[in-house]
């Protein structure tokens, strides 16, 4: 008897299902470099309406004689290969990337739309500040916001990605032990650390000593308190740290810190756990970057780009580096119009307000809002200009200004959350980390007992008893589905799990990685072999990556 | 919240499972002082359509319908559509890292292509998967070039971007790097050669250069790269214009190239993102920073791709590792290696030989008004040119804003001795019409003053 497609009966998916996922169908697909053949083209550039030169008279020797071996493709062969290539890849749209550490949430494709609006894509870096301002008001609210979110005094956008601003930060840090009249020798680092705070600290000029992790995985701070001292420029401290854990003592921390001389930097990596339920300048960060592509939803794009806008107490603000956004002088005033709400449809004024800005702020009931609302759109009127003359600054970290289109999109994120949804945010964030360890603590070790915030830690130590190790586990949930978590990071917890769900889960999704999960635990009882030998629907099974090392083959070459 | 996917209801069921009687219960381990007990001072929620009109406003307030004429290491040419139609497909664009070969084969195979790409470019032998930009991307290569030379110092030419220069002070202050410059020939505006043989020390680990260079102009790079090698130095060449590759030979005497690949069909956006990219002879390939994608085969004996020498990074070396890069730029690279299969082998030569002409017709049409003059006529360029005026480059630059054009940008602010003198930029995008518009406007009004 056929089932009928839409009756209750049909099932979602065949016989090997597991879970949510059964096996993906992929299609083959070569180099593009295999696939070119002479003469075919996939661009036709429009007539020439100047005078053709001779590259041979005008270049000389510096002409190119051999053309770079690029493919020679059609555009629909380019559409399928790239196509086909994106079907061998695993991605948020397509379920639960439970990464701890990396915050794989949702990705919003509202970001995608406005960072690609005309006048804000194809404004050229150089362009006269005259005819930017619509995008520095852009960095202008993204920074207040942030400011706001971090409790900070200060904040440069400028830094590519998160390690680009940790460099950043032990810049400033540097800068300012500087100028009290001594750099200091070294940096303290947690061994919870990710693996890009002690390589900044060195390429900063410090030495790099290791803090060994108390019992609760946290800062031990007899421990700190023994090894800071006149020569200790900071700590680099990741908080929730790298466990999911909240530092409870972090004012004593810093006071520690602080009673040496010494600054407290922030990882601002798991900041998805703080926003808008505590400020770390409130507990005594003086210096923190933020990843924008991780809690503020711009997207990782297979590994950038990134972006870490690095925030400051005041005290490090003239170290900033260059240039720095600043308002004019007559910006302090707000803009005429500011305050009326009403008038939203007026033709732009002089001062350059235009209507949008002026647009009315109000809460769900329709009431207007006044100074102790949300922060209007734009509450200020003066022009925005950039700032060289900064004596005191650490130099440049990059060319131009930063990751613009990631500050468009952050910012979109943030305007479609508000204050509410923000922390709402965090709250599910944390929400779902809790749940999936209620749901798996009983199959998996729990090596730290203390309060998860927005990822858990197990270890495989109950698995490791039958061979299985958390890459093998992890191997294994691609089979049901499921992005593998973090593996074997941190490195305190042996044979680690390190799993970050993010707000963006469902129950739905959550129940079914927690039956992929404990699944797996029942597999490993059974039949060991099944997992160490995962995954067994994917397009390769287990690369060969001591043969990669060995001998490395980093491109393709034409066979001869 | 449109991005969250829960009821109250199920928040509350998940809650009870848990155990806890309210939210605030998971936070407990956060001291109560410090809690933010008030809402963030953020802009309420917005409706998608008001996030919509917020950018769109600012992109009209940006001002769209300008011809312009900068270039000075952010060049605009034009994106084919296919570009953002694939990149924004979830598979790649919602993709980590691809640490877990098996489900991001797409990923690792693209990087495979554009590292392939970029060799052939550049003449070198191989290449990493991204840098953050090219100004990253040169202080990391004369890092990476101590590493190899174990020497300190780096000879360094002012033609090199100036913003590039900044950035490697930046880097190489706290790293025992002395840096000294070495200036340009005031007729051709190459490198001074004698200037760099007596610059170019047995304690030099890397010249470093930029060909085509910040006045647009091409570095005759086999000399350089005699007095950087009779002296033991490595030669790095900086390229911030990637499409003139198509024409200019590539810098195959060098030992490391660091580009920034903006031109490959990425937007300006404002400075960023844009996309660096290392690449190097084959015997430095351990001393590399950044990622690098290896070919390699399952246990099946089927090709694949994974991420390969993960020992110089710094999640296996931590503070010994090549670089403290992570996260790079690996969607811009996509982008770039998508723009790079359109054009393919043909079209990169004729896109860069309209560029060539371009700029050919711009420097003739813009000199040859009284008073305004080409510098730096004596070697080969690619698609910038300097020009020279009479008049104060503020006076005849608000006259072109008028007309809707943004003309070259003033090199005083970074070589007091260019008085007068103004970057230009034509590339293929730029229509004669705005050519002679720009033209007409700078002689017309000069002739009246």
């Amino acid at each position: 008897m056929t089932t009928n497609a839409n009756s209750p009966q049909a099932r979602s998916a065949g016989p090997r299902t597991l879970g949510k996922v059964r096996p993906h169908q992929t299609q083959n697909e070569a180099l593009l470099f295999e696939k070119s053949s002479p003469g075919k083209r996939a661009y036709k550039l429009p007539p020439l309406d100047v005078p053709a030169v001779d590259a041979v008279k005008l270049l000389g020797a510096a002409r190119r004689t051999t053309p770079g071996l690029l493919p020679e493709l059609s555009e629909i062969e380019i559409i399928r290969h790239f196509t086909r290539l994106s079907t061998w890849n695993y991605a948020i749209d397509l379920g639960m990337y439970p990464l701890g550490s990396c915050t794989m949430k949702y990705n919003p494709r509202v970001n995608e739309l406005v960072a690609r609006i005309e006048g804000l894509a194809e404004a050229h870096p150089y362009r006269p500040e005259s005819l930017a301002q619509g995008i520095l008001e852009i960095f202008d609210l993204l920074q207040r916001c942030l400011l706001d979110i971090t409790g900070m005094d200060a904040i440069t956008l400028q830094p590519a990605a998160g390690a680009h601003g940790e460099f950043t930060g032990i810049l400033l840090t540097r800068a300012w032990h500087e100028s009290q009249g001594n750099p200091r020798k070294k940096i303290i680092i947690p061994d919870s650390a990710h693996g890009t705070n002690p390589a900044t600290a060195a390429i900063v000029g410090y030495t790099v000593e290791n803090l060994k992790s108390n019992s609760d995985g946290g800062i031990d701070l007899e421990a700190l308190t023994r090894q800071v001292d006149g020569e200790t420029a900071a700590l680099m401290l990741t908080n929730p740290s790298t466990l999911g854990v909240f530092e409870s003592q972090i004012h004593k921390i810093a006071d520690i810190l602080h009673a040496k001389g010494a600054l407290l930097y922030m990882d601002g990596a798991n900041m998805n756990a703080l926003v808008g339920k505590v400020r770390p300048g409130d507990f005594g960060v003086d210096v923190m970057h933020l990843n924008l592509h991780k809690t503020f939803s711009t997207p990782h794009g297979g590994g950038g780009p990134g972006s870490g806008p690095v925030a400051c107490k005041a005290f490090l603000e003239p170290f900033l580096p260059i240039p720095v956004l600043v308002r004019d002088q007559k910006g302090e005033e707000p803009c005429p119009d500011a305050g009326d709400w009403e008038d939203t449809n007026a033709e732009p004024t002089a001062d350059g307000c235009p209507p949008l800005f002026r647009a009315p702020i109000l809460k769900p009931d329709g009431e207007r809002v006044g100074d102790t609302g949300p922060l209007p759109l734009h509450p200020f009127g003066g022009p925005l200009h950039w700032d060289y003359n900064r004596p005191q600054s650490v130099g440049r970290v990059r060319a131009f200004y930063g990751n613009t289109g990631m500050f468009i999109r952050a910012l979109a994120y943030i305007l479609a959350n508000g204050p509410d949804g923000l922390r709402q945010t965090t709250e599910d964030a944390v929400l779902n980390a809790n749940y999936i360890r209620k749901k798996l603590e009983d199959v998996y070790e729990l090596p730290y007992k203390t309060a998860s915030m927005h990822e858990v830690v197990f270890s495989d130590k109950r698995q490791a008893a039958r061979g299985v190790k958390t890459g093998d586990i992890a191997k294994r949930l691609i089979d049901y589905g499921f992005h593998p978590y973090t593996v074997s990071f941190p490195l305190i917890v042996h044979g680690a799990l390190m799993i970050e769900p993010t707000e963006s889960e469902s129950r739905e999704e959550l129940d079914l990685f927690v039956a992929a999960m404990r699944s797996i635990a029942r597999e490993v009882e059974e039949n060991p072999e099944l997992v160490k030998t995962a995954p067994h629907s994917t397009r390769v099974s287990r690369l060969d990556e001591v043969q990669a090392a060995r001998k490395p083959i980093l491109r393709w070459k034409p066979q001869t | 919240m449109r991005y969250l996917p829960k009821s109250d209801e199920e928040r509350r069921q998940m809650l009870a499972e848990i155990g806890a009687a309210a939210i605030d219960d998971l936070f407990s381990s956060i001291p109560a002082e410090y809690r933010l007990e008030r809402d963030l001072t953020v802009p309420r929620q917005q409706a998608e359509s008001e996030i919509v009109d917020y950018f769109r406003a600012a992109g009209q307030k940006n001002a769209t319908d300008y011809a312009s004429f900068l270039g000075a290491g952010a060049y605009r040419h034009y994106r084919p559509v296919i570009i953002d139609a694939l990149v924004q497909r979830g598979e790649f664009l919602t993709s980590y890292t691809p640490y877990q070969a098996e489900i991001t084969q797409g990923t690792l195979q693209a990087i495979f292509e554009f590292q392939t790409m970029i060799a052939e470019l550049t003449g070198m032998d191989v290449a990493n998967a991204s840098m953050y930009d090219g100004s990253t991307g040169a202080a990391e290569a004369v890092m990476m070039a101590v590493r190899v030379t174990s020497r300190s110092k780096a000879v360094v030419a002012s033609t090199v971007h100036p913003e590039y220069r900044e950035v490697l002070a930046t880097y190489a202050k706290h790293q025992g790097l002395p840096t000294s410059l070495v200036g340009y020939d005031a007729e051709i505006g190459r490198i001074d050669l004698a200037a760099l043989d007596a610059a170019v020390s047995a304690e030099t680990a890397a010249v470093l250069v930029q060909s085509p260079n910040f006045f647009g102009v091409i570095e005759d790079i086999p000399a350089i790269a005699a007095i950087a090698h009779a002296k033991g130095a490595l030669l790095i060449v900086s390229i911030a214009e990637a499409v003139s590759l198509g024409i200019v030979r590539p810098p195959v005497e060098a030992d490391i190239v660091s580009m920034e690949a903006q031109s490959f069909g990425v937007a300006l956006s404002y400075g960023g993102p844009f996309c660096g990219v290392i690449a190097a002879k084959e015997q430095f390939v351990r001393q590399m920073p950044g990622r690098l994608a290896g070919q390699t085969v399952d246990g099946a004996g089927n090709r694949g791709f994974v991420l390969t020498l993960a020992t110089r990074e710094q999640h296996i070396r931590r503070e010994k590792a090549t670089s403290n890069i992570c996260t790079n730029q690996a969607l811009v690279a996509l982008m770039a290696t998508i723009f790079l299969a359109v054009y393919g082998k043909e079209g990169i030569r004729e896109l860069a030989e309209h560029n060539l002409a371009k700029a050919d017709y711009a420097a003739k049409t813009l000199a040859v008004h009284q008073g305004a003059k080409l510098r730096f006529k004596g070697a080969p360029r690619f698609h910038e040119f300097v020009l020279q005026t009479e008049e104060a480059p503020a006076a005849w630059g608000r006259r072109l804003l008028e007309n809707k054009i943004v003309g070259g940008i003033e090199l005083s602010r970074w070589y007091p001795e260019l008085h007068n003198c103004t970057l230009w930029c034509a590339t293929e995008v730029v229509t004669r019409e705005r050519i002679d518009a720009a033209a007409k406007v700078l002689a017309t009004e000069a002739v009246e003053a």
